[in-house]
């Protein structure tokens, strides 16, 4: 295989974008894992994957880690994993915490920012930071996803360069995870919203 | 006058703060992404920050799972 049989098939116009662009994705689990890997299978150039966090056996229910991972630091299981999906994708992994101070420099040269937080605070935290740091430069967040049914609740909100998916309502109840399904539903509209406005962009 | 809050139009008062409106709204979740018209305001400005009138206030819960 080379790498033109790998990405054979592709939209003309789309695929050259996605190829260029540079993906920021802050958090690798249940969100992050997730659309690492769609935009890695779509043919997004590079991706920057934060996360300071190890592979646990509760991850296993939503986050696309193995059992033979357990222990791993989140961002070398995922790189693992994606590069076994696409070894022509450029990935730079960060297995450190994401602070006020940390988070302008390790996304600096990104194109567009995935929020894939679990908590809330952080989630307040790194979109503050990211809204003044970088006004202009997308950013697509995910509020509202536990629980399972109602996928058709799961919408996108939008103000200026920030996006909003999930339900916006729906609240973790105590010592139930997240459910795979809705998960991956908000991750792949992450993923999805994100190829969207690259094109977009592009197009100006 | 009245300003528009996620898509609602409000009555709007003169000296109106962030957090009278969150307050007006009953929006009690304790973590939220606001903008008004389309700028940040921190979490810690809430108290300060004057709305003007005719102003778009988006008001975004943070839930926790990830």
């Amino acid at each position: 295989m080379n790498k033109v049989d790998y990405f054979c098939e592709r939209d003309p116009f789309a695929f050259p974008i996605w190829q260029q662009a540079r993906v920021g994705i802050a958090g690798a689990g249940g969100l992050g894992s997730n659309a690492a890997i769609l935009l890695a299978r779509a043919g997004i150039g590079h991706l920057t994957i934060a996360d300071f966090d190890r592979v646990s056996v509760s991850n296993l229910n939503r986050q696309a880690f193995n059992l033979d991972q357990i222990g791993m630091l989140k961002t070398e299981a995922l790189t693992h994993n994606i590069r076994k999906i696409n070894p022509y994708i450029s990935l730079s992994e960060h297995p450190v915490k994401l602070l006020r101070d940390n988070i302008p420099e390790i996304f600096s040269e990104v194109d567009i920012m995935i929020e894939a937080f679990d908590k809330a605070e952080q989630k307040q935290m790194l979109i503050e930071t990211w809204l003044l740091a970088f006004p202009d430069i997308p950013m697509i967040c995910a509020s509202g996803l536990a629980g399972y049914g109602r996928s058709e609740d799961i919408r996108i909100s939008q103000s200026n360069y920030l996006y909003i998916v999930g339900d916006q309502v729906s609240e973790l109840k105590a010592g139930i995870s997240p459910i795979a399904p809705r998960v991956m539903i908000v991750a792949a509209m992450q993923a999805n919203l994100c190829l969207e406005l690259l094109v977009k962009r592009y197009q100006g | 006058m009245q300003i528009t809050i996620n898509g609602n139009k409000v009555d709007w008062q003169e000296g109106m703060t962030v957090r009278d409106a969150l307050t007006l709204m009953n929006y009690s979740f304790p973590m939220l992404v606001i903008k008004l018209n389309g700028v940040l305001v921190p979490k810690a400005d809430y108290d300060s920050t004057v709305i003007p009138a005719g102003a778009e206030l988006m008001v975004v819960h943070l839930i926790s799972g990830g």
